[in-house]
């Protein structure tokens, strides 16, 4: 075959699976939101599950998706933005930084379910927390801490060096420049990370089949003292979320509805998620236009 | 008792602050909180190996359970008269799940990043980078329902079998570990010197040619880096595999034969067996597997780091 005919197929096949490749995203979220998007109701999005029933909601998990994720990211902002700075601003050419970067690096490669089996061992048994939302957000942060690390760092590291070096050059201390100067410079890319990490937690869920649990207490949604124990604020109660629940019933489900129940919880599953993906994207941008004041 | 004099007081103030100038505090304060959060981070990970292998070897220290027992026994019946544990169906169905997705998506990454980078760098930015991005962003139960829906049906129609199985396990992580594949790929061929690809296309080769003979040998330890990486993945992941593999424990002989995995079998049986038992932690043993094969991965991907740097 001649080269330029070989150059011809190939080119046609590697567009073609381009083409695939798109066919199939298209294909999987076109079907998702045709079959879900039909059992998506006020009522839907708010009335608890029925166990044997046709008609149960998702309201529950959808609060309990959100809650924890807001727990989630209390802990794990703080946490992987100073193990960011570190990594990027303190950390010196040395064995030992090097092998903090393996630690990392291995973290994030954990399977979930690992971490959360750590997590039933940890949190729900040596700490007695027992399943909890708490259990299950610091499970989640175990499991977002090393990407937080990553985002902080890179974000970090695109901060020009002038910026840096004239801050330290006024006398700032090390820690006043990373403060005052980096983190505001830092601040739009380590925004969308963390965007994009809060997806991922939210769709997660096999960290959170031993941690969080996979039932969720009667809520009395109008009880908003953390403290009471048929609160929804209430840290200390299980929580199923809703990747659970889409597990739970497509495994174990009984009420005749099970299917649509799935289907219209993975649609609002995927619409958060694209949700949080075109958000991160949009509001990085915006940032960066409004920090920078470029058109 | 006797009362300091406001000038000594004074003093020792200055003296403080001399020592202790806000901006030497200020730095220290920060500084502590960083290290601290970094050690956090080590300590966190090693409690996870700790905590995962203390219990892990329970079985083994206890004489219940030989380790060969565990890794070649082909028979997993924990209720059975007498309890069996043998690990090796949920092993190969591991390996077959995970190997077979990275031999699907391997080639369709590798494509895609040629057509991101050589053809149409501005449709695949705007376009096909998105959606893989998108990919990978969709959450794993959302790939495990769409793969009950809709390839277990259709293996079910057009196969002998239930559906659930091997492919239908395999064809799920594929498009689960795409985005991997993909990702590492295009970043391989970005960072390829462009005096190369422009030598090759003044040497009168077609873009074909210099594709194949000269950017994937280049790149290969980096794709293979990729690969890794998603067959660490797909080991590990539980739920979506779960839904569609059919959760049988036997050595499976066919790719339609409803199967097992390592975390399959795990998310199962965890929440069922009493606390304790040979049952139970067995399956933490299956865990620290599960670990060990993780650390295993991440070292042949640095070992492949490597490579591709040289």
């Amino acid at each position: 075959m001649k080269p330029r005919v070989a150059d011809r197929i190939a080119t046609g096949m590697l567009i073609g699976i381009a083409g695939f490749i798109m066919l199939i995203l298209a294909g999987l979220i076109a079907y998702l939101l045709f079959r879900g998007l039909r059992h998506i109701s006020w009522h839907f999005l708010t009335s608890p599950p029925q166990s044997i029933k046709r008609g149960g909601g998702i309201g529950p998990q959808l609060f309990n998706s959100l809650y924890l994720l807001v727990l989630t990211m209390i802990i794990t902002i703080p946490l992987g933005v100073g193990a960011g700075i570190f990594m990027s601003q303190y950390a010196k050419v040395h064995p030992l930084t090097s092998f903090i970067r393996l630690v990392v690096e291995v973290l994030s490669s954990f399977p979930s379910i690992v971490i959360g089996l750590f997590g039933l061992l940890v949190f729900v048994d040596r700490f007695g927390l027992k399943y909890s939302l708490v259990s299950g957000a610091l499970a989640l942060t175990v499991f977002n801490l090393p990407l937080m690390v990553r985002v902080t760092e890179q974000a970090l590291g695109g901060v020009p060096r002038e910026q840096k070096e004239a801050g330290l050059a006024l006398g700032l201390s090390r820690w006043k420049t990373i403060r005052s100067i980096m983190l505001p410079m830092a601040f739009p890319a380590i925004m969308t990370g963390t965007i994009l990490a809060a997806g991922r937690v939210f769709g997660e869920a096999a960290a959170l089949l031993f941690t969080a649990g996979v039932t969720t207490p009667k809520l009395d949604f109008t009880d908003w003292i953390p403290f009471h124990r048929a609160s929804p604020l209430n840290p200390f109660r299980p929580a199923e979320t809703l990747a659970v629940h889409i597990w739970k019933i497509n495994s174990e489900g009984l009420a005749p509805d099970a299917p649509e129940i799935a289907a219209g919880a993975s649609a609002v599953l995927i619409l958060i998620v694209l949700l949080f993906n075109f958000g991160a994207r949009w509001l990085g941008r915006a940032i960066y236009r409004k920090f920078t004041s470029t058109k | 008792m006797k009362l300091n004099s406001p000038a000594r007081t004074d003093a020792a103030a200055e003296d403080r602050i001399s020592r202790f100038p806000k901006h030497k505090r200020e730095e220290w304060t920060g500084q502590a909180y960083v290290y601290a959060c970094v050690v956090l981070l080590v300590v966190t990970i090693f409690s996870i190996v700790g905590f995962i292998a203390s219990k892990g070897i329970t079985p083994f220290a206890s004489g219940a359970l030989r380790v060969q027992d565990l890794l070649f026994g082909r028979v997993w019946s924990p209720e059975g008269e007498p309890p069996r544990f043998g690990a090796l169906p949920m092993l190969a169905g591991s390996a077959y799940v995970s190997f077979l997705a990275a031999a699907i998506a391997a080639p369709l990454g590798f494509c895609s990043a040629v057509f991101m980078t050589q053809i149409a760098p501005g449709l695949g930015r705007s376009v096909l980078q998105p959606a893989i991005e998108l990919l990978a962003g969709i959450p794993s139960v959302v790939y495990g329902f769409a793969g009950l829906s809709v390839i277990v049906p259709f293996l079910r129609d057009i196969m002998p079998g239930q559906g659930f199985g091997i492919l239908a396990g395999s064809l799920v992580l594929s498009i689960m570990i795409l985005p991997t594949v993909a990702s590492i790929a295009t970043d391989a061929l970005n960072t390829l010197p462009a005096g190369l690809k422009e030598g090759s296309f003044a040497l009168g080769a077609t873009r074909w040619q210099t594709i194949c003979r000269l950017m994937l040998p280049t790149t290969l330890p980096s794709l293979l880096t990729g690969v890794v990486l998603g067959i660490s993945r797909a080991f590990g992941e539980a739920l979506a595999v779960q839904m569609v593999i059919g959760n049988a424990p036997h050595v499976p002989s066919s790719l339609l034969q409803s199967a097992a995995t390592l975390t399959s079998i795990i998310t199962l049986e965890m929440g069922n067996s009493v606390g304790g038992s040979l049952h139970n932690n067995t399956l933490w043993s299956l865990a620290l597997i599960l670990l060990l094969l993780t650390l295993l991965f991440v070292f042949i991907v640095r070992l492949l780091e490597r490579r591709a740097r040289i």
